[in-house]
């Protein structure tokens, strides 16, 4: 590796970034986009579900139990109606996804000790949605029925009783349970894998189609250094989309960042060597830009989005797809972005993530090498 | 030791063969020139012997080196200017420069005094702070020829550098190789154009992948079996029709408004043209008898390969 050919190569290589409007675009605006469009449009959690509610009882007891849902965080009173036609409009418009349905003998019912139905009705066609907010009606209900038992006793026996169990439940790392603080740091992963990919795929391939190629494969300069030359400057394009993804997760989304920043970057840097290559392997088997591009993105931006932990836990997978997932660069980095944001641990825990990511970037520079041929065919 | 050796030279593309059999020897300080119509294979016997494609079979040589066992070793060597313009187009001329002199490894301390005298030889220097994609097609072949000239090669392979240029510049290209051959660099040029084969000291007549002439330009006319009659009609393009059609063994070429006649009795053919176009009332304007160019032996050769008239001996 001759030193001031892989400097010119880089050099090169910076020009061409720093003066083509459309790869800055790439590089720069379009991850910022998509980690503004998923960081937001991507939230898993259910608040403040909208919810109609039909009061026929209309007795403080009634009003009670309505005022415990539209209380809590999760539940947002719609509006009041007062029958099945307009809940099903309600739903069916989804101005509303779930109803509150409380009967006419509702407190006298409450009153006489008696079991008390109350209907509880949500839009299906959200399974995820449904099941969250089912979740929550069945805690506000139980929470309720239980002061109710509570004070009845009381009043009964003149003493004062607490519910034998009290668990306490602690959501470490994440206390509030909010999805965004694990899908902006997964975010950050997925969107770096396709954008890094994306980038380098070009760069090859372009200097085939323009021709360019054939008269560098004519002068001494080897493929080691053209590739190392190339990758250069992109991995440091790439580190600065790291660091605005990183300032956009602190000061945008309030991700907490708990970890050693330096190791972050230092993962990063790894993890763009490996994408980079994966890119630049793709360019030089494709020689095509179009193709490369397609095949960049097919190849980084689903694996890395379903089979990478991201979202879908892999312990879920069928085993034939775990064991397929570990091909997935971007397993490790999630875990490790993971691990460094929120549980603010470092290498001592996530050393096979991270030599794991040293060897997905060792095995594909060293194809992407391969691969090259400085000959016309 | 000749600078470039080729035997056997041939290169195959499935069922097509692009280079049969090269054979040619360039000797040091020669400017050679490979023509030939398009398609006849010259960019491929190029891209052979500089060593970016890999032959079928046979060798070829530059300063004693195998092209194909010994492809990197020759690069220092050679410089080579490809078809197609190779350079970046949103580098600057001096910045396209550089990349070659660094990719190249030419000592610093020689550089900028290497890159002066080829900004001065190829009269670049007032552009050199100008994007590549913003020159001429002349200005840009001359930055081409200035980047494979970085690193001061022994041998320079130019794939049609003139192609599409105006003429003015490529009378200048023409000035600056013969520059260069003074100063015993070796040129290997391919050329579709006959009146920049006449320049050079050799030429290697390639037709669909075969070396068929290869021979000084003023020994190849002497190939040619015959005399050149040239005729002026008052329409050259109609009169030359007709000839052919009147005579379809016989090589009959079109020169602008001149028509060119291979012949062996320079008279009788005269006055048989003369009958013929008098039919269709044409008029002949001049007639005399001119040595032959190089276009003429490659039309005649061509018209024997279609199964006219055998014009070599």
């Amino acid at each position: 590796m001759n030193l001031r050919r892989l400097a010119a190569v880089a050099k090169k290589e910076c020009l061409h970034i720093l003066r083509d409007p459309r790869s800055l675009y790439i590089s720069i605006a379009l991850p910022m986009m998509l980690l503004l469009l998923y960081g937001y449009a991507l939230t898993l959690d259910v608040d403040r579900v909208p919810m109609v509610i039909w009061d026929q009882s209309e007795t403080t007891e009634s009003r009670e139990l309505i005022s415990r849902f539209t209380g809590s965080r999760y539940f947002t009173a719609q509006s009041f109606v007062s029958s099945y036609k307009e809940i099903e409009h309600s739903i069916d418009t989804r101005q509303a996804l779930a109803a509150l349905i409380i009967p006419t003998e509702f407190a006298q019912l409450l009153g006489g000790g008696e079991p008390t139905p109350v209907q509880l009705i949500v839009d299906g066609t959200d399974a995820n949605t449904a099941t969250l907010a089912l979740g929550y009606a069945q805690v506000v209900a139980l929470i309720y029925s239980q002061e109710i038992i509570l004070q009845k006793v009381r009043q009964l026996r003149g003493q004062v009783l607490t519910v034998p169990l009290d668990v306490r439940a602690r959501a470490w790392f994440n206390p509030d349970l909010e999805s965004k603080n694990y899908i902006i740091p997964g975010l950050i992963a997925v969107i770096m894998m396709v954008i890094s990919a994306l980038l380098t795929s070009l760069t090859v391939a372009r200097e085939w189609e323009t021709g360019t190629m054939e008269q560098l494969i004519s002068t001494p300069v080897k493929g080691p250094e053209l590739i190392t030359g190339k990758l250069i400057p992109y991995i440091f394009l790439g580190l600065l989309d790291v660091l605005l993804a990183v300032l956009m997760g602190e000061y945008l989304f309030h991700v907490p960042l708990r970890g050693n920043v330096a190791l972050l970057f230092t993962m990063a840097t790894v993890f763009l060597a490996g994408s980079m290559s994966l890119g630049m392997m793709i360019s030089i088997v494709t020689k095509s830009q179009m193709v490369a591009s397609q095949a960049a993105i097919v190849v980084t931006f689903l694996p890395s989005f379903l089979l990478s932990g991201f979202i879908f836990a892999i312990s879920n997978m069928p085993t034939v797809i775990q064991w397929g997932t570990y091909l997935i660069p971007a397993r490790y980095f999630i875990t490790l972005l993971k691990g460094i944001y929120l549980k603010g641990i470092g290498l001592e825990v996530l050393a096979l993530e991270a030599v794991l990511l040293v060897l997905f970037g060792v095995i594909v520079v060293l194809l992407a090498n391969y691969k090259f041929k400085r000959k016309l065919v | 030791m000749s600078a470039i050796r080729a035997e056997g030279l041939t290169k195959r593309f499935g069922d097509v063969t692009a280079v049969d059999q090269l054979s040619l020897e360039v000797a040091e300080g020669e400017i050679f020139g490979l023509v030939g119509p398009d398609g006849a294979g010259k960019t491929t016997t190029m891209r052979l012997l500089t060593g970016i494609m890999d032959a079928s079979s046979g060798d070829g040589w530059v300063f004693g080196r195998s092209v194909i066992r010994e492809s990197e070793a020759i690069k220092d060597d050679i410089g080579y200017m490809s078809q197609r313009f190779g350079l970046y187009h949103d580098l600057t001329v001096l910045e396209n420069i550089r990349f070659y002199a660094d990719i190249y490894g030419v000592p610093r301390r020689q550089c900028e005094q290497k890159i002066d005298e080829l900004l001065e030889l190829s009269n670049l220097a007032p552009f050199k702070d100008r994007r590549a994609g913003n020159l001429s097609g002349g200005m840009k072949q001359k930055l081409g020829l200035s980047c494979a000239l970085i690193h001061t090669p022994r041998v320079l392979f130019l794939d049609e550098p003139t192609n599409g240029v105006d003429p003015l510049y490529r009378r200048e290209f023409w000035r600056i190789l013969y520059q260069l051959q003074r100063q015993k660099v070796t040129v290997f040029v391919s050329t579709a154009y006959l009146d920049e084969a006449e320049r050079c000291f050799r030429v290697g007549f390639l037709h669909e992948g075969k070396l068929i002439a290869c021979d000084t330009p003023a020994n190849i006319k002497k190939l040619l079996n015959g005399q050149v009659l040239e005729l002026r009609f008052s329409n050259a393009r109609q009169a030359a029709a007709l000839l052919r059609e009147d005579r379809p063994e016989s090589s009959v070429g079109l020169f602008g408004d001149r028509v060119h006649m291979l012949t062996q009795d320079p008279e009788r053919d005269l006055n048989q043209a003369r009958s013929v176009v008098a039919k269709s009332h044409l008029e002949l304007l001049s007639s005399r008898v001119i040595d032959p160019g190089l276009e003429d032996v490659f039309i005649s050769v061509l018209k024997k390969d279609a199964g006219g008239t055998h014009a070599f001996e």
